[in-house]
């Protein structure tokens, strides 16, 4: 069966998720579409899948143009989805799993399970995934669980397979399996669609490559392709950013970090033993493409997450701050920009004064006693809108009025207007126009030149070059090395790609 | 960034230490410290044919040996902890089992306890909180919480009460208090799923409205007119013949009115429905993970909308066991809390109609036997029997009895992206 | 529709957010709540269902009808609890507006209460069992203490705020520390707390009256505890009223002018932003449930101090659940709850003359239900009444918001 992509676009209201996409898949090929997160892959699975309906474009099967009005018809012509969030219910057996939706049935409605089971034992045996149909899928492993997602495709017939961001929840061994069954099935002719960031994985399994960036098809490429052409095809962006920054003046050390291993939320160690240090005027970016332990470092280091073991030590200007709560880690100098300002960074439906105070409200220039100072409040408030060039009318809008940029630098005003000597930047301009990402930019160099130092974690290589005095790189929850700026990108692609020289 | 705490789920000793004090207590102040006496467990009702001895036993004695029993039930529980598996319900129902005879027998010291007479009243009390509870499991086994049982059944009980009267027809008031229910359950559907309304406040507003409903009428209407609109008696008690005979069962079961023997069928027609049928795997799928139901072509919305319809029947159904199946007439605020009881129940139950009707039973007995300790001995403070339902329920709800997990999407509203 | 986007535009800011905020949907429920009631009334109106039977006749008899019973009713509901204008002096005419504020006393204080929780993204369905805890020490200190006046009343009074944040803070504990939710806890509580206190009130030993009959009851609050009247002996309003404004002004200040507000404010709308900002989450749940029921607190002393006669198990009143709806009414704000809190106080008031005339004063209840009812559900009175969407004004909306935007919402 020939799929095929024509001309696809997808907006959610002024933002354009998928433009134009024209994608190919032939029979029994395995075809990877990589791209950063956010680059729009998963929407554009979703388009195929009939949950949601293309603004413009068609999709073909073996020529002939299909309608897709809900995954119910989308499966009826062959396609099986693998989400990147398993579609399974936990509290069900293997074999109800599989079987909801098109459930055999005895008299009465009463579900025939015997030959529920009977198909999964005889697809997990043509393929080996020793999968046991009376599991409760709660009990199983995540590779497990994954290969259950699969049985449910088969189960219906799929004829092209797609597996959204398969290994994100994998370990290493289980990726390694799961990249046999891909080659097994791609054997039997079934064609696969891969989506991943994962340059290792891509080369190691895939028959083609199509790269998507910023929802659009940069280029495709053959699987013997260099990583560090693939990388930067990935993660380069057009707009070249120049920043002007001069040579780094170094301080003390302010951040000392040691043995820090943290879990995540899926108790897997998603930060393994790491150890490095920061000084005041310097800026260390960690890079790396993401879901390599950044998040979960950032989220410790702030106090939101324990640390493994008790050989985790983190002094802050000499002070250990390993175990304090967020908020005397907060109030003993550190600034955060989250990497979700949605979520963690901002109150939506607070003005941009309350947000400013959101870290300070405890005993601070916005208070006087028990109460909030609203006058001087409206004051700071009005000077930092200013001096942060916040483009809003007034600083009581309410933050969900504002563009992602200006909401952004309502953050960055927050955390560099306070008394920090180290600011954790996460992402920092992820869903930033490129006005404010300069802006955000020279901000944090100027935190820097202040003599504060900078973590600054950012999959964004461009922005890793442009401000950063040493890059650590992470994979794989360790630093697999700290690099000059003036690394070429092409080496900085291979260590992002778990290549140590 | 998720901050759920998802630690290794380790079967506790919570359970064995509740339960290993509970036996304790009973020991001591039930048995050690009990009155002395002995007391007649009446197992034959004196207008039985045939009439089997009573059994005798020391009221303290008795006391001792739940005692000893519930620590026997602690030790097996004790032992499944150690090796992490958990404890399994049968001996939570068990266990309460021996806790209502040991109470028994401690208020019934020099005196006798009419076994029959006391189940059968804690069965026909408890039928309004197992319907009631049935509609709480059939619509938070779809994900929408309903706080609105207590207005179902008020409704129910106020239709089947009024059209009977008018009709002169039972069948006629059953089916009215079911539609009617229905509609009221309807409301709460739509508002959850069409106007993604908060359900716990849709639910609570509901109640309010039925109150305020039911109370005017009755005062404007049915309080006027009495004779004809809300004096429908109550059906015929019906003896199911030989099965009725058998002691001590036939009484509690098999002689009864008809709003029993439907209750005592819908349960377990609603497990099967549930947990053996296509209807009832797509309805826990849509509950556990309504987004996953999509995916593979079931109507969420449409799932949900049903099950809390015909839960609301259930539930009028229930209403109408309150007046036409015990009380004779409708009465203010009739259901006075049942309806949150059965919220209880249904959590007590973990969302399994069995469970649940078990829990029902235990509340049941809570009624009857407050009513019946103050006339065989006057002057305990039977205000801490009623209140022991309540208590287990917060027990089970902080986890200590082991976990119950409620449904996961459960009032969450589903919105196609 | 067009209208309103014309309007959207020229109309000041000010304006907009009056509109959007949800003053006039709130106008539209309240109206929206009395025509239901209207309507019940009409229909159970012996007149108007005799006309009924040669409407086409002479249809005027019908209209005639519906629109005296309705007229009788509410005008008896505003002689009840406003201004009674038959009265042969002022000082009787007003008696109305006095009881109001009376009764609408310990509705305003409780909804404070669980309209804080609402703010936090909480439901406390326990205003009943919080009350009733609330009485228990009240009674205890205005029966068993015996000290000056005025002091006697004060301490009566903390007591009872005292005792209601106790449980309050028992369920926040029991949610922060096992999760289980608020509303199961706080409902199984309630009935907890009317069993323990009427088991109090049945042994003279602990808080029952000297001459007791057997029926649980409490003796009298000591005189020395009572609050004194306000205006005097010919009316029994009493210095509840300014302990419920009082209320007013502190949950005003606590939510809208002080940090603890600002932060409980914050967990609401979005706890995980809170968390990095260094917020306990868990102990904002304890402090919440505290505070809420401490309002409630304030209410329960009313109950117990208000009236010469003794408590009794049913002295609450139902207004812990009433409180539920008064929150609901007053956008959980201040002033919102102030109003929501008297215009219900009126519709207790009001009771007893609308039974004079006949008609079932039990209709409140139900114009209480149907108001709450639109409430809730603003997309249905938006859509009725093409009303603009509104910026979010409470917790519990936000919270919704955030489910609706993240989809299936199953983690």
């Amino acid at each position: 069966m020939k799929l095929e992509l024509r001309g696809i676009t997808k907006r959610f209201g002024a933002v354009t998720a998928n433009e134009d996409i024209d994608l190919v898949i032939e029979p029994g090929e395995i075809h990877a579409l990589l791209g950063e997160n956010g680059a729009g892959k998963s929407t554009l699975m979703n388009v195929l899948y009939g949950l949601y309906t293309a603004d413009e474009g068609h999709i073909e099967i073996d020529g002939v143009r299909q309608n897709f009005s809900g995954p119910g018809d989308a499966m009826a012509a062959g396609i099986g989805m693998v989400h990147q969030h398993f579609m399974l219910i936990p509290v069900f057996t293997v074999a109800e799993n599989v079987a909801l939706g098109h459930e055999p049935t005895k008299a009465f409605g009463v579900i025939d399970l015997a030959q529920a089971k009977k198909q999964v034992l005889e697809i997990s045996e043509r393929f080996g995934f020793n999968i046991d149909p009376d599991a409760l899928i709660e009990d199983l492993p995540v590779g497990a669980q994954q290969r259950v997602e699969i049985i449910k495709a088969l189960s219906r017939d799929a004829k092209i397979l797609v597996l959204d961001e398969p290994t994100a929840v994998l370990t290493p061994q289980e990726t390694d399996e799961l990249m046999e069954i891909m080659r097994q099935l791609a054997k039997s002719g079934t064609s696969i669609v891969f989506i991943t960031h994962k340059l290792r994985e891509v080369k190691a399994v895939a028959d083609r490559i199509t790269v998507i960036r910023l929802g659009k098809v940069v280029g495709s490429a053959k699987p013997d392709a260099e990583t560090s052409e693939l990388a930067s095809l990935m993660v380069g962006r057009e707009v070249m950013l120049t920043v002007n920054k001069k040579p780094a003046v170094l301080g003390d050390v302010v951040l000392e970090a040691e043995h820090i291993t943290v879990l995540d939320d899926r108790s897997q160690k998603a930060v393994n033993d790491v150890s490095f240090e920061v000084r005041g005027g310097e800026i260390l970016a960690l890079a790396g493409v993401q879901g390599n332990g950044q998040t979960e470092l950032a989220e410790f280091l702030l106090g939101l997450r324990k640390p493994l073991g008790s050989k985790a030590k983190v002094n802050l200007n000499g002070k250990e701050i390993t175990n304090k709560s967020v908020r005397e880690v907060l109030e003993s100098g550190v600034g955060f920009i989250p990497e979700d300002r949605q979520s963690d960074g901002l109150v939506s439906e607070f003005t941009i004064a309350e947000n400013l105070m959101l870290n300070s409200s405890y005993k601070s220039r916005f208070t006087k006693g028990l109460n909030i100072n609203f006058a001087a409040r409206k004051r700071i408030a009005k000077e930092l809108v200013e001096q942060f060039d916040v483009r809003t009318p007034s600083a009581e809008t309410v933050a969900n009025k504002l563009s992602g940029g200006n909401q952004q630098k309502v953050v960055v005003a927050r955390e560099l207007s306070r008394e920090v000597s180290l600011l954790i930047a996460s992402q920092p301009t992820r869903g930033v126009d490129v006005g404010s990402i300069e802006f955000i930019h020279e901000q944090i160099i100027a935190a820097r030149d202040a003599g504060k130092a900078v973590i600054l974690i950012s999959s964004e290589l461009d922005e890793v070059l442009a401000l950063a005095d040493r890059i650590a790189v992470m994979y794989r929850g360790k630093i697999v090395g700290i690099v000059e700026p003036n690394t070429s990108r092409e080496d900085l692609g291979k260590l992002m790609a778990g290549v140590t020289a | 960034m998720s901050t759920s705490k998802e630690i290794e789920v380790k079967v506790g000793l919570k359970s064995p230490i509740v339960m290993g004090s509970i036996g304790l207590l009973t020991l001591v102040f039930l048995g050690l410290l009990g009155r002395d006496g002995m007391v007649a467990f009446e197992i034959s009702r004196r207008t039985d044919s045939l009439q089997l001895p009573t059994l005798d036993i020391d009221s303290s004695l008795l006391g001792v040996l739940s005692g000893l029993a519930m620590f026997a039930l602690a030790a097996f529980s004790l032992s499944r902890a150690i090796k992490n598996l958990k404890t399994p319900i049968w001996v939570s129902i068990v266990f309460g089992a021996v806790g209502v005879t040991a109470l028994l027998g401690w208020l019934a010291a020099e005196k006798s306890v009419p076994i029959a007479f006391i189940a059968g009243t804690a069965l026909v009390l408890a039928v309004p909180i197992i319907l009631g509870a049935m509609a709480g499991i059939m619509s938070e086994r779809v994900g929408i919480t309903n706080i609105a049982i207590e207005g179902q059944l008020l409704t129910g009980a106020f239709m089947a009460a009024v059209v009977s009267s008018i009709t002169d027809n039972f069948l006629f008031g059953v089916i009215a208090a079911m539609v009617t229910s229905a509609f009221l359950s309807m409301i709460l559907a739509i508002f959850s799923i069409k106007f993604l309304a908060q359900q716990i406040i849709v639910g609570v507003v509901l109640n309010v409205l039925v109150i305020g409903v039911t109370n005017f009428l009755y005062q404007q209407w049915l309080t006027e007119d009495a004779q004809n609109v809300n004096f429908p008696g109550t059906m015929d008690i019906i003896k199911i013949p030989v099965l009725s005979d058998i002691p001590l069962l036939g009484p509690v079961f098999f002689e009864n009115r008809i709003t029993v023997f439907l209750a005592i069928l819908i349960v377990p027609t609603i497990w099967f429905i549930l947990f053996k049928t296509r209807l009832g795997l797509r309805a826990r799928a849509v509950g556990e993970h309504p987004l996953a139901a999509d995916t593979v072509g079931i109507n969420v919305g449409r799932t949900r909308f049903w099950w809390v319809t015909i839960g609301g029947s259930i539930a009028g159904l229930g209403g109408a066991a309150l007046t036409i199946g015990n009380a004779g007439a409708f009465g203010r605020e009739m259901s006075g809390g049942f309806g949150f009881i059965a919220l209880a129940v249904v959590i007590l139950g973990r969302w399994n109609p069995i469970y649940a009707s078990l829990a029902a039973l235990l509340f049941g007995f809570s009624i009857i036997l407050r009513v019946w300790a103050n006339q065989v001995s006057p002057g305990i403070p039977t205000d801490f029997i009623t209140m022991v339902p309540y208590v287990v329920t917060i027990i089970a709800v902080v986890g200590f009895v082991g976990k119950s997990r409620p449904p996961k999407a459960l009032a969450v509203p589903y919105v196609k992206g | 529709m067009s209208e309103i986007n014309k309007a959207d535009n020229t109309m000041p800011q000010v304006m907009r957010e009056i509109f959007s905020g949800g003053l006039v949907r709130t106008v539209i429920s309240v109206l929206l709540g009395f025509l239901v009631g209207a309507l019940f009334m009409i229909g159970s109106n012996k007149e108007f269902i005799e006309s009924l039977g040669y409407i086409l006749a002479r249809p005027g008899d019908a209209i005639g009808a519906a629109f005296a019973v309705v007229n009788d009713g509410y005008g008896a509901l505003f002689r009840g609890a406003i201004y009674n204008a038959d009265a042969e002096t002022f000082e009787k005419a007003i008696r109305p507006l006095t009881e109001t504020l009376r009764l609408g006393a310990p509705l305003i204080a409780a909804g404070l209460g669980i309209g804080l929780t609402f703010r936090v993204g909480l439901f406390n369905i326990g205003g009943t069992g919080q009350l009733i805890f609330g009485m228990i020490f009240a009674t205890f200190v205005a029966t068993r203490l015996e000290l000056p006046f005025v002091l006697h009343m004060v301490v009566a009074l903390i007591a009872g705020i005292v005792g209601a944040a106790l449980l309050g803070a028992f369920v926040g504990f029991l949610k922060a520390t096992t999760g289980a939710h608020e509303v199961i806890l706080t409902i199984m509580f309630n009935y907890i707390a009317l069993y323990f206190f009427t088991f109090l009130m049945r042994d003279p030993a602990l808080l029952q009256e000297s001459r007791a009959s057997g029926n649980p009851k409490a003796d009298p609050a000591a005189e020395t505890a009572l609050l004194p009247k306000l205006l005097g002996d010919n009316y029994s309003l009493h210095w509840g009223l300014i302990f419920a404004l009082l209320a007013v002004v502190v949950f005003w200040w606590l939510m809208e002018r002080s940090t603890i507000g600002y932060r409980l404010r914050m967990v609401g709308f979005n706890p995980d932003a809170a968390r990095a900002a260094g917020i306990n989450v868990e102990k904002t749940y304890i402090l919440a449930m505290a505070l809420s029921a401490g309002f409630v607190g304030v209410a329960a002393a009313n109950q117990t101090l208000g009236t010469a006669i003794g408590v009794t198990p049913s002295s609450h009143a139902n207004i812990g659940f009433d409180a539920i709806t008064v929150a609901l009414l007053g956008g959980s704000s201040g002033p919102g709850i102030l109003l929501a809190g008297l215009l219900f106080g009126a519709f207790k008031a009001g009771a007893p003359s609308m039974q004079v005339i006949g008609v079932s004063p039990e209709v409140l209840g139900i114009v209480q239900g149907a108001i709450v009812l639109f409430i809730a559900a603003p997309p249905l009175i938006r859509a009725l009444f093409r009303l603009p969407k509104p910026q979010t004004t409470n917790a519990l909306e936000s919270f919704r918001k955030r489910v609706f935007t993240r989809g299936g919402g199953s983690k």
